[in-house]
């Protein structure tokens, strides 16, 4: 019983994490390796704006999501859209971001004391005989008022039917009229407001370290490959498969295993089937 | 109306085109045109370490060696077979482990595990990382990128090897001076050896694989053994740049999987100029002596060449050596069309 509940709870904390990369590598074909660097530094934007100035809560959150999402953007903007095209140029450009994003953090001194968030609900409720407390539950509500939010957004709006038309076929998205380079930059801002989201969502489990932007970049990728790339319905559901294959190896082997078991997860699918569960089959794209 | 536009047009050098061939060297002249620069680079490594102020800096010059072998096996990997390998670190902990074992287990003297660990460590990354060698592009990134964070993981969680210690009371060389010139001389050596190499048939197929791989395969060729050649080289040196870390240091741990030895060396060789393999090992001489000074900053430091690598990805990917040779082998000037 409380493999399923944690079980659950984990998983939903990977399919947020992981949707961020999700869309932006869908829509234009970037892997943004500067994820895990959003991820953390929204975790301190809004710890600034909650402990340092004050702020409303659900104020700070607000702007913290606008603010890095407009960081996405420009990073977009300035950085990616010269070498776009570039596979390796692009995964270079986004890891070296967001590698400097993290140990500036860390050089500024945002380590060693305590940076913690507060929970939305203190207090915790019984389910069956295992406490889970109020703010995990509010995890799973809202990764999942995520998820089919991003259905509908993409299925149901213009923009999001844009965004479907670019990852489908940018030649003929071009065609109809769909402007390529902003509908990436849109993606990217959607990509990196959503890592905000997760930050704001899961940091309050914890401390805000900068470590956990290494974890979060390979939990994410880790999720994306095994779903297949580009595929959002399959990172959710490898989201489900990841998650409980940790919570089970953290029962029955131990925490230090964790991360094997997504690092290996990766390796297993890449070499068996690079596409991913449920990856457009593109063959000749990424195997010999 | 004002039509006139101007552009830059390149010309070869007529000296250039003259000394191409190999008989055509016909003069002093000619023979200084190619042999200068190459005896400049020589030269300059092995006389560097004498005119070193202090022991601290000849320290950081084989330093610089142990990424230039990083560097050059990325720049041979990447620009010359098509995979782009992201783990160096992954390379440089197996040789550097297996040192450290030969040497601490058996006692074997630096000289004896350094080639074996060199040859060893070449076979075992390559049978890793066979599997994955079918990948292409952003996916064999990626596959690289995560070795060395597994066998790190591992490392902990089984705590072999040492464990988060590490192996301690590792032989080091002789002496210091043997250390540095071992080192640079292997940096010469493998430099023109790997020039060599991409210049040879084998060379060929090599950069076929990477423009094209299923016409090589067309032409009856095995994609895999090739890479799986390519990769021996080029984690060989990775190893070998462990192997003589693991003996300088005399301590062999975790940190040998540091992501510093990802990321310095691709960042030396988008700055010394991608493909021309003297360009990486020139990116070292420039990027780790800047990281020494700035050793004071703490992790300042790799967000400054971050950024450096940055810049140079957007605004210069071509490099320094690549500028170089432009401005040595050809005239510019502005014409109007």
């Amino acid at each position: 019983m409380d493999i399923l509940i944690y079980g659950t709870i984990n998983s939903m904390a990977l399919a947020l994490m992981a949707l961020g990369f999700a869309l932006v590598y869908g829509i234009s074909r970037v892997a943004n390796f500067a994820h895990g660097a959003l991820y953390v530094i929204s975790g301190f934007v809004t710890w600034g704006f909650v402990r340092a100035l004050g702020v409303n809560y659900l104020l700070s959150i607000f702007l913290t999501m606008i603010i890095i999402g407009v960081v996405g953007a420009l990073i977009y903007q300035f950085i990616l859209i010269r070498v776009r095209g570039m596979a390796i140029s692009e995964i270079i450009a986004s890891y070296a971001i967001g590698l400097a994003i993290l140990e500036g953090l860390r050089w500024g001194g945002f380590k060693g004391m305590t940076y913690t968030l507060p929970v939305f609900i203190e207090g915790s409720v019984d389910i069956g005989e295992i406490p889970v407390d109020f703010h995990r539950l509010v995890v799973v509500g809202i990764g999942a008022a995520v998820v089919a939010f991003l259905w509908l957004f993409t299925h149901h709006t213009r923009i999001g039917l844009a965004l479907r038309g670019m990852a489908q076929d940018e030649r003929a998205a071009l065609m109809l009229g769909i402007d390529s380079d902003l509908m990436a930059v849109v993606a990217m801002a959607l990509g990196s407001m959503l890592a905000g989201l997760a930050a704001i969502l899961l940091l309050p489990l914890g401390n805000i370290v900068v470590e956990a932007g290494y974890n979060v970049l390979i939990l994410a990728i880790a999720v994306c490959i095994v779903g297949g790339l580009g595929s959002w319905m399959g990172a959710v559901l490898a989201a489900f498969l990841i998650g409980f294959a940790q919570i089970l190896t953290v029962k029955y082997l131990g925490s230090h295993y964790q991360m094997v078991v997504a690092l290996l997860a990766i390796i297993f699918t890449l070499v068996l089937r690079p596409s991913g569960l449920f990856g457009q089959q593109k063959e000749l794209e990424e195997r010999v | 109306m004002n039509n006139e536009q101007r552009r830059k047009e390149r010309l070869d050098r007529g000296i250039k085109v003259r000394t191409d061939g190999l008989y055509a060297i016909m003069s002093l002249r000619e023979l200084c045109y190619l042999t200068v620069p190459r005896l400049v680079l020589i030269v300059g490594m092995l006389v560097l370490p004498l005119v070193m102020p202090s022991m601290y800096w000849q320290r950081v010059i084989s330093i610089v060696c142990i990424y230039a072998f990083l560097a050059l096996g990325f720049d041979f990997l990447a620009h010359f077979v098509g995979l782009v390998c992201l783990g160096g670190a992954f390379f440089i902990g197996v040789g550097g482990y297996l040192a450290a074992i030969l040497n601490t287990f058996w006692g074997f003297p630096p000289l004896v595990t350094i080639p074996i660990a060199t040859l060893l460590g070449g076979a075992i990354c390559t049978l890793l990382l066979l599997p994955c060698l079918p990948l292409r592009g952003v996916y064999f990134a990626i596959v690289t990128l995560m070795y060395p964070l597994v066998l790190m993981r591992i490392i902990e969680a089984l705590n072999i090897l040492g464990g988060t210690d590490g192996i301690m009371g590792v032989a080091s060389f002789a002496n210091r001076w043997i250390e540095q010139y071992f080192v640079i001389v292997m940096v010469l050596l493998f430099l023109f050896g790997l020039r060599r190499l991409v210049n040879l048939d084998i060379g060929l197929v090599f950069r076929a694989v990477k423009d094209n791989d299923q016409a090589v395969r067309a032409s009856g060729m095995n994609i895999t053994f090739y890479k799986a050649i390519a990769v021996f080289v080029a984690s060989a040196l990775g190893c070998l740049a462990g192997a003589c870390l693991v003996h300088m240091y005399m301590w062999s741990g975790i940190s040998l999987f540091a992501l510093d030895f990802s990321i310095l060396p691709i960042a030396a060789t988008v700055i010394g100029g991608a493909g021309t393999v003297v360009g990486p090992v020139l990116g070292c001489f420039i990027l780790v002596p800047i990281s020494e000074l700035l050793r004071a900053f703490g992790t300042l430091r790799i967000v400054f060449y971050c950024l450096i690598l940055v810049a140079f990805i957007v605004f210069r990917s071509e490099g320094i050596m690549v500028y170089g040779q432009r401005k040595y082998h050809q005239f510019e000037r502005w014409v109007t069309i």
